[in-house]
C-alpha cells in the first residue's frame, strides 16, 4: 500500500505531541531563573549538567532532535502536496473568515519558531556543548551567567517574546490538531481536549514568556 | 389490442409463476451480453447495479456530473412497505389496494400487487445497503402515516428518504463501476434510440463536455429517465429533468400511456415572481400535522396572522371531514387550486394558501414540531426569509410527478422490443393518482426486483442472434439525423432563448391542460401548440457552439417538450372523464367532485406517434379488474 | 437592485480565464441567486454572447451539483447553505458580487463555473459502500441498529457531494466528504464489517486523486451545506489508523 499523506499526517502529530512534552520538561527547567540570584545559580547549573551527562537524557535528546527534524521535514513535504492540490489560486478569497487564522499560517508560525530555533541553540546549547565556559562554585559549567547576561539586551528580550507568541499560537492548534489526526472523535473528550490544550498553552506559553521579562526588568 | 403480458394465476401468485418460468441465461454466457441503461435514479442505478451483479456488462448514462444527482435524490417523506411492523392491519393486499383506489382505478391490477407484494425487500435491501432509516428506541424500524392511508407503512430518514435510498443505489452502482462491470458515462446525453431489425439495439449519446456524438450498441436499451413534469417549467423538479429520452424512443415506435396524467403535488412553494425556476417541495409528511386553510372572504388582504380563527375557512377538513388535511394529493390540489381561483388564495401573488402549525405546536410544544420537521422548516426560512413556527408557510399546488410515461407490459418492455422503461419514466403502476411515498418504492421495486428477472428473459432470447455493429446503417442514420437537429438549433437566426418557449409552453399547460381541464381550452391549447412549434423553429436563438453549450441541451429538449406536451393534450381530450389527476371540468358531480366513466374508459390510452403534424393514434389497453370490485374514491 | 457582477470566464481546462465584468438590474430580492445568473444568460443571449455555464440541477439544496464561488467563499456569504439557496435578500443595490468556479487540482475546470468533481465518485468506487448482494437480504428488523446510531448514520450520510468542502480548504482537501462517508457506514453494525479495508481504500484513493491533506482548519464544517461535523474527520483518522494497527 502506498503511503498516504494521513501516514505523514501520523508522523506530525507523534514528533509535535513528544515536543509539546519536552517543552514541559524544558519550561520546568528554565522556572529555576527565577529563584534567588545564587540558589538559581548553582541550581540551574547543576540541572543543565545533569541534562549533559546521563545516559537515558542523551537517548532523549536524540529523540528530539530527531522529532524537531522529522517534525519540519514533513511539514514542507506535506505543504509541497497541498500545494501541488490547491495549485490555481482565488481571484477573490475570503475563505479564511471560516477559520481560525492560526489554524491556516501554521508553516509561518513554524518557520518563526525554527528560525528561534537557530537562535536559542546558537546562543545556548552551542556554547554549552561546544564552548569552555567558567565553572561555578559547585564546578558545573555556568549557564546561569550567560542565560543572565543574554537576557540583559532588550532586542534579545523581544525577540524570545515575539517567538513565544508564534509558539503559542503554533501549539494552540498544533495540540488540537495532533488529538484530531490520531483519532479522537467523541464530542466530551474533543471538548475537553480543547479545554486542556488552551490550558497547556497558556502556561507554557506565557511560562516562557515570564522568564526573559522578569531577568530584563526585575531581577 | 395491446398484449400485457400478464402471467397466468390468481393475482398473488402471478408474479410467482413468472419467476419460475422466466428465462436464465447461462453466467458464462452473461459476460457476452450488453445492456445500455439511461439514466442513473433510483430506478436506472438500481437496475444497473442489480445487472452488473448478475454478470452483465452495463453501459450507464446520465447527463448530472455524477451518477448521484438524478432527481430522486429530492424525494423528501419515505417509502412505502407493507411490512406491517405497527400491527395495524397493513397487508399486502391492503397496499395494493390502496394503490389502486389511490390511482382510481386507472392502474394494471397485476402491476400493483406485484409492487406491494416486493415493497417489503425492498426495506430489507435498503437496510442492508446502509440507508439510515428512522428507528425507535428500541433499535427496530420506525414508520408513519402518510398522504391519504390509515396504516402506517412509509419508512423514512427523516425528510431525506429519497438521497438516502438514492445513495444506496449509488453506492451500489459505483461498486460495481469499480469491479469493471458497469462503465459509466455522467455529463452524456441521449439523443436518439438506434432500433435495429424492430429491436432496440442502441443510443446515440451527446458527450456535454466535449459536444462529440457517441454510437453505442447493446442486446438491450433501459430507460430510466424519469418524469417529465418540468413540461410545465415551474415544477418540483430539477431544471435539467426532461422528456427526451423517452421522446426519442416514442418516435422510433414507443407507445405513450397516461400521458396527460400528471400530479400537481399540494405542498410546494407558490410562484412569487416571473423569473422564478423552481416550486420548491415541502413534504406531503407536514400535512401529517399542519392545517390548510385560506380566508372566508376573497380578496382578503390581511396577514395570515392577522385573519380570526372565525374567518378562517379550514376547507379540507370541511370538505372531506374523515380525511380532512390528509386528503389525497390530487383531491388536495384541486381544492386548492378552487379557493384560489375563487379568489380566496393568500400571499404577494393570491396564489397560494396557509399550512398552519399553530395548532400542533400548541398542542405538542415547539420541541417536537422541530423534531420532525426541522429540515423543512430551515429550507423554508432559507428560501422566503419567514418563520415558520410563527407565521403559517405559503403552500399552493406544482407539477410534479408523471403518472404517464412509456407504456410497458408486465415485463417492463416497451413496445419495442428491448427497450424497457423502469421508474417514473413509464406509466405503470400508479394509475391516474400515484400516492404519496410510492414513487421511490415503484422505481426501486423496478430496478432491483423485477428488471432483473424480466431483462434477462428478453436477453436469453437475443443470445443467439448475430450481434449488432455501430457500423449498421440504423446507427449512422440515427448519428445524422442528431447532428441535423442539433446544427438546425445552431443555426436558426431568432431571437427568442429555449428557456422563453419552455416557460410558454409550461404557461399555456398550466392553464389548459394542468389541474383541471376542458375541451374547450384543450383544443385551443393544441392550436396554441402548433403555432408555437412553427414559432419554436423560426424564432430560436442559441449562441455558443456545438461543444459544452448548456443552451443547446436546453434547445433539444424544449423541443421534445413541444411535441410531448401536444400529446398530452390529445390525451386529456380524448379521455371523457375526470379520474384521479385527470379533472374535466365537463364531467363533475353537483358536488364538484370528480367523475369517472368506466363504463366507456376503464383501460390505459396508449399514443403511436404517426408523424409531425399527424395526430397520434390511440390503442387500448382495457383494465380487468379481478381482484378488487370498482368502487367510487370517496374520502369525505 | 442593480449589481455588477465580475465572472470568471474560462473555454476549458487547457485555455487561461479572467474575470469579466458585468452588470445586472432589476434584481428582486426574491430571486434566487442562480435565477439572477438566469436572467444574466438570458441578456447574454439578446446581445448573441455564449452564456455564462454554471452547473446546478435540483435548485432545491439537495443535488448537489451547484456550486459556486461567490464573493470568495463557497456558496457564498450564507453558512450551511448551497448557491441554489442563496437568495438576493442576501445582498444590496449596487454591490460587486465576485464568481468563481470551485478550485482544485481535482476539480479541474471544464468551462467557466463549471467543474469536473469525478473524482468524488471515485472515492465511493473505492470502497464508499457496503457488499450487500441486491436482491437477497434478511429482514429488515433482524439488524437492530440503536437509535442513537442511526441518527449519528444519518447525520453523516446527509453529505450531497457538492465539495464546498474542498473547495474553500486552504489544502483541498476532501478529507470532510471522505469521511463522511465512512462514518455513515462504520456507525452501522452492517457496514462494520468491511471498516478496515474501507477506511484504507478511500483515504489512499482520496490522495491519488489529487486532494490535499487534512490540517484541521474546519473551514469545511462552516461552509458544507448540510453542516457535517468535522468530528467525521476524526473518526476516519481513527479508523484508520486502527486499520493500520491491525493490518496483518
Amino acid at each position: 500500500m502506498k503511503t498516504t499523506t494521513l501516514q505523514y499526517k501520523l508522523i506530525m502529530a507523534a514528533t509535535g505531541l513528544f515536543l509539546c512534552f519536552f517543552l514541559v520538561i524544558h519550561l520546568l527547567g528554565n522556572l529555576q531563573l527565577l529563584l534567588p540570584a545564587a540558589r538559581a545559580q548553582e541550581q540551574f547549573n547543576w540541572y543543565s549538567h545533569l541534562l549533559s551527562g546521563n545516559i537515558l537524557i542523551k537517548i532523549i535528546s536524540w529523540v528530539l532532535y530527531l522529532s524537531l527534524i522529522s517534525h519540519a521535514v514533513y511539514a514542507l513535504l506535506i505543504t509541497r502536496k497541498s500545494k501541488k492540490a490547491n495549485a490555481s489560486s482565488y481571484y477573490y478569497d475570503k475563505r479564511k473568515v471560516s477559520s481560525p487564522w492560526s489554524s491556516r499560517n501554521m508553516g509561518i508560525l513554524g518557520t518563526i519558531i525554527l528560525i528561534f530555533l537557530v537562535i536559542h541553540f546558537k546562543d545556548f546549547w552551542y556554547v554549552y556543548m561546544f564552548t569552555d565556559l567558567p565553572l561555578d562554585a559547585a564546578g558545573n559549567k555556568d549557564l546561569y551567567t550567560i542565560v543572565i547576561t543574554t537576557y540583559d539586551q532588550l532586542w534579545y528580550v523581544l525577540v524570545y517574546e515575539v517567538s513565544f507568541l508564534a509558539l503559542g499560537f503554533h501549539l494552540l492548534h498544533g495540540f488540537f490538531s495532533a488529538s484530531r489526526t490520531l483519532g479522537l472523535y467523541h464530542p466530551k473528550y474533543v471538548k475537553a481536549v480543547k479545554v486542556f490544550g488552551w490550558m497547556y498553552t497558556l502556561l507554557i506559553t506565557l511560562g516562557f514568556m515570564a522568564i526573559p521579562l522578569y531577568i530584563h526588568f526585575i531581577k | 389490442m395491446m398484449n400485457s403480458k400478464i402471467p397466468e394465476g390468481a393475482i398473488n401468485e402471478k408474479w410467482s409463476n413468472y419467476k419460475a418460468k422466466a428465462q436464465l441465461v447461462n453466467p458464462a454466457h452473461r459476460k457476452k451480453l450488453n445492456v445500455i441503461v439511461v439514466g442513473t435514479g433510483l430506478a436506472g442505478a438500481s437496475c444497473a447495479a442489480s445487472l452488473a451483479e448478475q454478470g452483465y456488462n452495463i453501459q450507464s448514462f446520465c447527463f448530472q456530473d455524477s451518477p448521484r444527482r438524478a432527481h430522486s435524490v429530492a424525494a423528501q417523506g419515505g417509502v412505502n412497505a407493507a411490512k406491517n411492523y405497527k400491527n395495524d392491519g397493513d397487508s399486502v393486499f391492503r397496499m395494493f389496494y390502496d394503490t389502486i383506489k389511490g390511482g382510481d382505478f386507472r392502474s394494471r391490477e397485476a402491476n400493483v400487487y406485484r409492487l406491494a407484494e416486493c415493497s417489503a425487500n425492498l426495506i430489507d435491501q435498503a437496510v442492508a445497503q446502509g440507508v439510515p432509516f428512522a428507528r425507535e428506541y428500541s433499535g427496530y424500524l420506525n414508520n408513519r402515516s402518510f398522504g391519504g392511508v390509515q396504516v402506517s407503512r412509509t419508512f423514512y430518514a427523516r425528510g431525506q428518504t429519497g438521497q438516502q435510498l438514492m445513495l444506496g443505489a449509488y453506492q451500489a452502482f459505483m461498486r460495481q463501476v469499480g469491479k469493471g462491470k458497469i462503465k459509466s458515462h455522467t455529463r452524456h446525453e441521449m439523443l436518439e434510440l438506434v432500433v435495429i431489425d424492430g429491436k432496440a439495439k442502441g443510443i446515440i449519446a451527446r458527450n456535454l463536455e466535449t459536444g462529440a456524438l457517441e454510437r453505442h450498441v447493446a442486446d438491450a436499451v433501459v430507460l430510466a429517465t424519469g418524469g417529465y413534469g418540468k413540461v410545465y417549467y415551474l415544477s418540483t423538479l430539477a431544471m435539467g429533468c426532461n422528456s427526451s429520452a423517452i421522446w426519442r424512443a416514442h418516435k422510433k415506435g414507443a407507445y405513450m400511456a397516461g400521458v396527460s396524467w400528471i400530479q400537481f403535488h399540494p405542498t410546494c412553494l407558490p410562484q412569487v415572481g416571473a423569473t422564478q425556476s423552481k416550486l420548491t417541495l415541502m413534504s406531503e409528511s407536514l400535512r401529517n400535522d399542519g392545517r390548510i386553510w385560506v380566508p372566508k372572504k376573497a380578496g382578503d388582504d390581511r396577514r395570515p396572522n392577522d385573519i380570526p380563527e372565525e374567518e378562517r375557512d379550514y376547507y379540507l377538513e370541511r370538505r372531506y371531514p374523515t380525511f380532512g388535511n390528509l386528503a389525497p394529493r390530487d383531491i388536495a390540489s384541486r381544492a386548492a387550486k378552487e379557493r384560489i381561483d375563487a379568489g380566496c388564495g393568500i400571499g404577494p401573488m393570491k396564489n397560494a394558501v396557509c399550512l398552519d402549525f399553530s395548532k400542533a405546536i400548541a398542542e405538542q410544544g415547539k420541541e417536537a414540531i422541530e423534531a420532525k420537521y426541522s429540515n423543512l422548516f430551515t429550507m423554508y426560512l432559507k428560501i422566503n426569509g419567514i418563520d415558520a413556527y410563527k407565521e403559517p408557510m405559503l403552500i399552493s399546488p406544482a407539477a410534479h410527478f408523471t403518472m404517464g410515461g412509456l407504456w410497458v407490459d408486465y415485463n417492463l418492455m416497451t413496445t419495442i422490443p428491448g427497450l424497457f422503461a423502469l421508474g417514473e419514466a413509464n406509466f405503470s403502476d400508479h394509475g391516474a393518482n400515484r400516492l404519496g411515498a410510492n414513487s421511490l418504492l415503484q422505481s426501486c421495486v423496478d430496478g432491483y426486483f423485477i428488471a432483473p428477472y424480466t431483462i434477462p428473459d428478453y436477453l436469453a432470447g437475443e443470445l443467439k442472434n448475430a450481434k449488432a455493429t455501430i457500423e449498421d446503417p440504423a446507427f449512422i442514420e440515427a448519428e445524422n439525423a442528431v447532428r441535423k437537429q442539433l446544427t438546425q438549433f445552431l443555426n436558426t437566426d431568432g431571437h427568442l432563448s429555449a428557456d422563453y418557449f419552455h416557460k410558454t409552453i409550461g404557461k399555456l399547460l398550466y392553464d389548459k391542460c394542468g389541474l383541471s381541464r376542458n375541451k374547450e381550452n384543450l383544443e385551443q391549447a393544441i392550436i396554441d401548440i402548433a403555432q408555437l412549434r412553427i414559432s419554436f423553429e423560426k424564432d430560436l436563438k442559441i449562441t455558443g457552439d456545438d461543444t459544452l453549450n448548456s443552451e443547446l441541451e436546453k434547445a433539444g429538449r424544449v423541443a421534445d417538450y413541444l411535441a410531448l406536451a401536444e400529446l398530452m393534450c390529445y390525451d386529456a381530450l380524448q379521455r371523457e372523464e375526470s379520474c384521479g389527476a385527470h379533472f374535466r371540468e365537463e364531467f363533475q358531480t353537483a358536488e364538484g367532485e370528480a367523475l369517472r366513466n368506466d363504463d366507456n374508459f376503464c383501460y390505459v390510452s396508449a399514443w403511436e406517434f404517426k408523424g409531425k403534424n399527424i395526430a397520434p393514434e390511440l390503442h387500448k389497453e382495457p383494465l380487468v379488474f379481478e381482484a378488487v370490485k370498482l368502487s367510487v374514491r370517496s374520502y369525505k | 437592485m442593480k449589481l455588477h457582477l465580475k465572472i470568471w470566464r474560462q473555454l476549458n481546462a487547457a485555455s487561461k480565464g479572467e474575470m469579466i465584468e458585468y452588470e445586472v438590474s432589476e434584481v428582486s430580492e426574491h430571486m434566487s441567486f442562480l435565477e439572477m445568473l438566469d436572467m444574466l444568460n438570458e441578456s447574454l443571449i439578446q446581445r448573441g454572447e455564449r452564456v455564462i455555464e454554471f452547473d446546478h440541477d435540483c435548485r432545491e439544496g439537495i443535488c448537489g451539483q451547484c456550486g459556486i464561488m461567490i464573493n470568495g467563499r463557497a456558496h457564498g456569504p450564507l453558512t450551511h447553505t448551497t448557491t441554489c439557496q442563496l437568495h438576493m435578500r442576501s445582498f444590496k443595490d449596487g454591490d460587486t458580487i465576485y464568481l468563481e468556479p470551485f478550485r482544485a487540482s481535482a476539480f479541474p475546470i471544464l468551462r467557466d463555473l463549471k467543474v469536473n468533481r469525478k473524482s468524488f465518485d471515485s472515492i465511493i468506487e473505492a470502497g464508499g459502500y457496503i457488499s450487500a448482494a441486491i436482491g437477497q437480504t434478511p429482514e429488515a428488523n433482524s439488524i437492530p441498529v440503536s437509535y442513537e446510531a442511526s441518527e449519528a448514520a444519518f447525520d453523516s450520510a446527509a453529505c450531497i457531494g457538492c465539495g464546498a468542502c474542498v473547495a474553500t480548504c486552504k489544502n483541498s482537501s476532501a478529507a470532510l466528504f471522505t469521511s463522511a462517508k465512512i462514518n455513515h457506514l462504520v456507525q452501522l453494525p452492517q457496514g462494520k464489517l468491511e471498516a478496515a479495508d474501507r477506511v484504507l481504500s478511500m483515504v489512499s484513493q482520496m490522495d491519488a486523486m489529487g486532494f490535499g491533506n487534512c490540517s484541521n482548519t474546519e473551514a469545511c464544517e462552516v461552509e458544507c451545506p448540510q453542516d457535517i461535523s468535522v468530528l467525521n474527520i476524526g473518526r476516519m483518522n481513527y479508523e484508520y489508523n486502527k486499520a493500520l494497527l491491525l493490518r496483518k
